[in-house]
């Protein structure tokens, strides 16, 4: 084995559609693994919320793009003697791939660890892929690649429609789908081809079932699989957006093996050294099967099957890319057996995607060939049954279990739901199913109608009849109630079912004795004595693998499933909870049920619970532990949402009391609150009817703030300019009734937004930072972008915040994290929300500052009195700016509102804002225009500010394009532009085609809010833009410091400096 | 282990009693599953309706049930599956099992499923259960079940229905492999290699294996004669088959292969095969605590980096190994041997299953070293 010196990781970048926390995961492990090897570590990753960016996992941490132009200069700056390309996603591997395309790796002498970089680029040319796969007798479905649409067309005459269009060279199958004729193939191919040379034309496997192997191969031709998985979908519907089973259920032993061989021959045959997904369509009535994907790389799967099985698969990966054999490794979770093998369960996993669809305004809800959910769960049981309702309570949506209707409350009569939701795949066909069953629909038509297999149905209508049983006779007898909780029934739906509330029905179980058991994961089926701490709950067994904790155990409750507006930045506070909690010698036990996470590490807690964050099973666990306590201000809003309840029932929730919780949480208390300490607040209240909002809004004046309390379609915070609005958006929308009041709020323009994130200890702050929002108030607080120090804020102001802040952390008693959200006007501050939790921008700015906000907050849990800490004055800039996937779901209008949109977020430093800004949109897959840039602006007002940034954007010298009146506005001023016609004029030179064409790569469209018309032309441009992948700016703030960036900054006079030399 | 167990027996009795009320699995019987230290499974009966003993092993295959189920090496035993949802995908034509019936004793699972769902079933697994007399218990902790066998080894048990009790029985004290092994001389295949397979009970895979690599095989009972002159035909090679029970019963088939080692024959042992292979040149052999039952056993190729994963189903191994002999596989977990191969001779013989079915094809090769050896010695003779 080769003696490495130092190696280079390349994190994933920002969490998006596709590519998410998993790569937290691995790269984390590989860290790890690296550092046991006494290897020094660089890691290149700009998302600065994930875990593996933390000093204590890599030695040097660039918090820059992940693209060969700043990895080329990290190489130059660092001569690292190794690089691991498979650990950060497809963006990694691209980055990798062309760094070594380009020579640079030879030039420097990097050596890429693990697999043959060939292997990769084989693997991601499908054509060639193909080919190879065939020489080695394994098949895969006829297909064909097209660089163009003439050709594609052709391809699909001779293969027969339907067939399956894939892009190139793309994640999470960006740019796919299922053309039944010419027309959506002429679609589906323009758009693909948009972001990739190539496009495959590929023969359509109807309703096959969709298999995946998780491979590992070492350097000595070692070669296992350590799970395999199957897709309750059919193949058609991407396995990001399946509900997925390990180990497969279907699947006979013949199948089962014969499967897996093909996937060890591929990986053999392509001389993988680490992990490997492959996916299979099997032919569920002759068995006959296909290869349709493999990633030569760590992948969603892989995270997924890592925590399914507890095999701990990117920390073997890295283990074998530094040359160790298999057999060399133990396996860590038994501690006595070794590496290679392959785990055996003695449960089931579920996993779900969890899909945000309704935030985005028009987005298609239809799921298919490429990715769209933002997030996963994982629920594991003894029965298909327990394991499939865990999960669906794990999403955290209010859904109770498989018979959940509430994803269709005003969907109409039943049929109507059956029509419109079983034959179409959406997030809500599952719960279709219960529907069509109890509508006289067949397990056969059912899945005919789907391409979900019988076994599935079959297990799912056991569920519908118990609980049209229970119905029937509500007797609950103990015997009765644990056959209903070994189905995986929750007290809450027991009740539903039996008129009784959770409480009484949870009472009943105690006194039955009817409890769930603590199980392992070992890896072994129980086959060899473990010690591992990794647990999950069954009622579907009589003993406990453990032993209970006891005082000497805190639970520490994560985040559950990411989805916009939670995610990793809600892992790293549970993760550094954790970390803080060893040095008071507390054992910390953790409850999580999110795959993509480090928090579900084997090796991160003394205990993990991979289990529902209900209040049902949380107090299930404190139950059996008794703990001392309970964290709830780490995870985000989910632990939050269950204080009440666990305070209600007993359970001693740590740091700030439940009751100061609730009045903050509660906007009537808070607001009360807010007039007692003399802190403004926007004008607010709570309407029954459309007359009294009216009359509210016309005292406060126009814009105004709508937050149903109930919504009927879209999304369900919207800001209305004019009276029309209001009345439209809360009669038809928002429903306003006495049953479902609507909170308005004076809604300010034109101001700043600020933050305010602070740890307290009995009601004095002893840290605080305050940072400041880019964009005007209006943008979401997760969609904004962020800077550190604030830049534009007085004094004065700066004061106000601190004193407002002080005054809640008093008045609220806050001991630990929180966050208050400011707007600031005219040296006024007015509370728009406050949170007694960490924020989402803990991580990002316990970084910059380097003083860790978590482990202050637990010092203050344990410690009698904890010295203030001052921030220290920073002498640099840092700008967290958000990512968006807007790409990935169909007719999403890209246009920032009040409503989060992004999955995802980046920080960069720099010397000042433009320079940080500039590296922190890069990051984000941004570009520094070079062919044309598209200008189209609203109103005279917003035309006007923009001007300044417009001369700006002139001086580079590249062709200004604009739409009519914006073009007439700019020659006015002495601007040179090219007039181009929107796309609904239909006329040349057009919009559409200039972007189709590739002659523009920068597209800005900045629109009054205010203005509705009946053809949205500028929603038209936007989407366009978004579906070329150009590059889209939406807001003036925004758009004028880009420019200022990139006609100030000379990126390679950029220096390349590390988070330490900041 | 026993202090942190939740009694809950009481409650898994009462549920059977609901049963009929409340389940659907209607006409469910209770059953119970005792084992000889007097610890108690209750449970619910979906097989054949009567009480049987025998000796209660567990085996972690996820897959492969059918295949299990009738590999006569299971013969005497109760086995409990670790995988809890058995039954997924029915029961298919016989043509697919490894041997001409099920040859476990009893069945123990945790979640029968009785709506199975596939192309291949013919039937589920309650009806095979039913029509092949064999007793099934649903008991739902068989974690429990196999911790203590873990624990406390493997044991005597016997699953009881009502209360028609017997008397607990250990399969091992029996020859059992008179019980499986075939009854007459079969001739099979066609080729230039004769292969005579010594059917202990051997699995049908074994016998698609060798027939796959186009030679012409020779299936004998376990104690025929191969070198009587009264035996009609020649052969190049010995492939002694797996098959139940403790090796030392099985001493006609030493007797045979002591005279094949004295005349070279080239030999491939399998399974108790191997065991048996051992127990004739001069090793010795001993029963394991809880034996190794399962498709995922890592066996290190000795002196090498290489390992394979194979399918095991043993509850004797090899300890001492014969003068001549030495170590080919030994097993990654617990360093037991998996196999052993003579210094000079033609001599090989394997723990796992090169077979497969249920169970990863790793392993396959063994067949084409072997034969590739047999080919050699018969060039070799002219």
């Amino acid at each position: 084995m080769k003696k490495l010196r130092k190696v280079l990781v390349l994190g994933a970048g920002a969490l998006k559609i596709g590519q998410a926390g998993e790569f937290d995961y691995s790269g984390s492990q590989a860290l790890k693994a690296l550092r046991e090897e006494g290897i020094s570590t660089i890691l290149v990753n700009p998302n600065i919320a994930t875990i593996q960016t933390s000093k204590e996992l890599a030695d040097q941490i660039y918090f820059l793009p992940v693209t060969p132009f700043f990895v080329e200069r990290i190489i130059e700056k660092e001569r690292p003697d190794g690089i691991l390309l498979s650990f950060g996603g497809q963006t990694a591997l691209n980055c990798g791939v062309e760094l070594f395309k380009s020579g640079v790796l030879e030039k420097y002498q990097v050596e890429i660890l693990g697999t043959p970089v060939t292997a990769i680029i084989l693997t991601e040319d499908r054509q060639e892929f193909a080919e190879h796969l065939h020489k080695i007798n394994i098949p895969t479905p006829i297909s064909k690649s097209a660089e163009s649409l003439e050709e594609a067309q052709e391809i699909a005459q001779t293969i027969g429609f339907p067939v399956m269009l894939r892009a190139g060279f793309a994640l999470g199958g960006q740019g796919s789908g299922i053309a039944h004729n010419m027309e959506e193939l002429r679609r589906i191919v323009t758009s693909a081809l948009a972001f990739s040379p190539q496009v495959l034309v590929e023969q359509y496997l109807h309703h096959y079932k969709e298999v995946e192997y998780e491979v590992v191969r070492d350097a000595y031709d070692n070669c296992i699989t350590v799970c395999n998985m199957e897709n309750m979908d059919p193949l058609g519907i991407h396995t990001g957006e399946s509900v997925v089973l390990a180990p497969s259920q279907t699947l006979t032993n013949s199948e089962y093996h014969t499967l897996r061989s093909a996937a060890i021959a591929i990986v053999r045959s392509l001389g993988i050294v680490g992990e490997c997904n492959v996916q299979f369509a099997l032919n569920p009535r002759t068995s006959e099967y296909y290869v349709i994907e493999v990633n030569a790389r760590l992948s969603r799967s892989s995270a997924l099957a890592s925590k399914a099985t507890g095999y701990p698969l990117a920390y073997v990966a890295a283990k074998l890319a530094l040359g160790y054999a298999l057999p060399e490794l133990t396996n860590k979770v038994t501690g006595v057996t070794q590496a290679c093998f392959e785990p055996s369960l003695d449960y089931v996993v579920v996993k779900i995607p969890r899909w945000d669809l309704d935030k985005f305004k028009g987005a298609d809800q239809t799921i298919g060939t490429s990715m769209k959910s933002v997030g996963e769960v994982m629920g594991i049981g003894r029965t298909f049954e327990e394991a499939y309702q865990k999960a669906i309570r794990m999403l955290d949506l209010g859904l109770e279990g498989a018979t959940s209707k509430r994803v269709f409350l005003e969907e109409g009569s039943e049929a109507a739901i059956i029509d419109k939701y079983l034959y179409t795949p959406t997030p809500k066909r599952i719960f279709a199913l219960p529907v069509a069953m109890r509508n006289g629909f067949s397990i056969e038509k059912i899945s005919d109608i789907t391409g979900i297999d019988p076994w599935f149905l079959y297990r799912i209508r056991h569920i519908v009849k118990l609980e049209e049983e229970l119905e029937r006779d509500r007797e609950l007898t103990a015997a009765r109630l644990l056959l209903l909780k070994q189905a995986g029934l929750s007290d809450k739906r027991i009740g539903e079912l039996t008129g009784k509330t959770e409480l009484e029905i949870r009472a009943l179980r105690q006194r039955y004795g009817v409890l769930p058991s603590v199980f392992q994961i070992d890896t072994l089926a129980g086959e060899f004595p473990s010690d591992t701490n990794y647990l999950y709950m069954t009622y579907n067994g009589q003993h406990h693998d453990v032993e209970p904790l006891g005082q000497e155990g805190l639970v520490v409750l994560g985040s559950g499933p990411y989805r916009i507006g939670s995610s990793v930045e809600f892992d790293w506070s549970s993760v550094n909870t954790v970390q803080a909690l060893k040095k008071y010698d507390k054992r910390s036990i953790v409850i999580n049920c999110n795959p993509e996470t480090v928090s579900t590490d084997y090796d991160m807690s003394d205990r993990l619970y991979f289990e529902e964050l209900t209040f049902e099973r949380i107090a299930d666990i404190c139950d059996f532990e008794n703990p001392a306590g309970v964290i709830v201000s780490v995870g985000g809003q989910t632990p939050n949402n269950r204080v009440k309840a666990l305070h209600d029932y007993g359970i001693p929730i740590l740091g700030t009391s439940a009751e100061h919780i609730d009045q903050a949480e509660n906007r009537s208390k808070f607001s009360q609150l807010l007039d007692e300490l003399g802190i403004r607040q926007p004008a607010w209240d709570t309407f029954e009817t459309i007359e009294d909002i009216l009359s509210f809004a016309e005292r406060v004046g126009y814009p105004v703030l709508v937050r149903p309390s109930y919504v009927l379609s879209g999304s369900a915070m919207n800001v209305c300019y004019t009276p029309e609005q209001l009345e439209r958006y809360t009669r038809y929308a928002a429903a306003v009734s006495p049953d479902h009041p609507v909170t308005v709020t004076k809604f300010f323009q034109k101001v700043k937004e600020v933050e305010l994130d602070a740890v307290a200890q009995r009601g004095e702050i002893k840290a605080f930072v305050i940072s400041e929002h880019v964009e005007n108030a209006g943008v979401h607080s997760g969609d904004a972008t962020i800077v550190l120090p604030p830049q534009t804020i007085n004094a004065e102001t700066l004061q106000r915040i601190e004193e407002a802040g002080r005054a809640i952390a008093r008045a609220l008693e806050i001991t630990g994290p929180f966050n208050v959200q400011f707007l600031a006007k005219d040296n006024q501050v007015y509370v728009i929300e406050a949170n007694l939790r960490a924020s989402r921008t803990f991580p990002f700015i316990s970084k910059v500052t380097g003083i860790n906000l978590i482990e202050l907050f637990v010092d203050a849990l344990f410690q009698q009195e904890i010295a203030p800490v001052t921030m220290p004055s920073l002498t640099f800039t840092a700008v967290k700016a958000p990512q968006f996937s807007f790409s990935r779901l169909t007719g999403a209008d890209p246009l920032l509102r009040v409503e989060m949109a992004s999955t995802g977020e980046v920080a960069c430093f720099g010397e000042d804002l433009e320079e940080a800004y500039l590296k922190a949109v890069i990051a984000t897959g941004g570009h520094i225009p070079q062919k044309g840039i598209f200008i189209s602006i609203g109103s005279e007002e917003k035309k006007q500010k923009f001007l300044e940034t417009a001369r700006l954007l002139a001086s580079l010298g590249l062709p200004l394009y604009a739409t009519e009146k914006t073009c007439a506005f700019l020659h006015q001023h002495g601007i040179e532009a090219e007039m181009l016609f929107k796309i609904h004029e239909q006329r040349e030179p057009n919009v559409l085609s200039y972007f189709r064409e590739r002659k523009i790569d920068l597209a800005i469209n900045v629109v009054d809010n205010y203005v509705m018309k009946e053809v949205d032309d500028n929603y038209t441009i936007r989407r366009a833009a978004v579906d070329y992948n150009i590059p889209l700016l939406t807001k003036v703030k925004q758009v004028r410091l880009f420019a200022r960036a990139i006609v100030n900054k000379d990126l390679r006079a950029i220096p390349i400096k590390a988070w330490n030399e900041y | 282990m026993q202090q942190n167990m939740v009694d809950r027996t009481f409650l898994v009795a009462e549920n059977l009693a609901d049963l009929s009320r409340f389940a659907l699995d209607t006409g469910a019987r209770r059953g119970k599953l005792v084992l000889e230290d007097g610890t108690i499974f209750e449970g619910t009966s979906f097989g054949y309706e009567a009480s049987i003993a025998g000796e209660v092993v567990f085996c972690t295959g996820m897959v492969g049930y059918p295949e299990a189920m009738t590999d006569a090496s299971y013969g005497g035993q109760i086995l409990a599956m670790t995988y809890p949802l058995i039954g997924n995908y029915g029961v298919p034509q016989s043509e697919h099992w490894e041997g001409e019936r099920i040859h476990i004793a009893g069945l123990i699972v945790s979640d029968y499923i009785d709506t199975p769902s596939h192309a291949q079933s013919v039937m589920s697994l309650r009806s095979w259960l039913q029509q092949q007399q064999v007793p099934a218990l649903e008991i739902k902790d068989t974690r429990l079940l196999t911790r203590h066998i873990r624990t406390h080894g493997t044991m005597l048990g016997k699953i009881v229905l009502d209360d028609e009790d017997l008397p607990f029985y250990d399969p091992n004290l029996d020859n059992l492999v008179a019980s499986v092994s075939c009854r007459q001389v079969e001739r099979l295949g066609e080729g230039d290699l004769t292969i005579a397979l010594i059917d202990c009970g051997t699995k049908h895979n074994i016998v698609r294996s060798l027939l796959r690599r186009n030679v012409r095989l020779v299936r004998v009972p376990w104690d025929y004669n191969l070198f009587d002159q009264a035996s009609t035909f020649e052969f190049d090679g010995i492939v002694i088959s797996n098959g139940p029970g403790d090796p030392k019963t099985v001493q006609k088939t030493i007797q045979t292969i002591q005279i094949a080692l004295e005349r070279a024959v080239p030999m491939l042992g399998i399974c108790l095969g191997h065991q048996l292979l051992a127990l004739a040149a001069g090793g010795d052999t001993y029963k394991m605590k809880f034996g190794h039952r399962s498709q995922n056993q890592p066996c290190l190729l000795n002196d090498s980096k290489r390992c394979f994963i194979t399918t095991q189903n043993h509850g004797f191994a090899v300890g001492t190994l014969p003068p001549g002999f030495a170590p080919w596989f030994i097993n990654g977990n617990d360093g037991t041997n998996e196999g052993m191969i003579h210094h000079e001779l033609p001599f090989f013989s394997v723990q796992f299953h090169p077979e497969a079915r249920p169970g990863p094809m790793d392993t396959d090769w063994i067949f084409d070293h072997f034969l590739a050896r047999v080919r050699i010695e018969k060039e070799a003779r002219g």
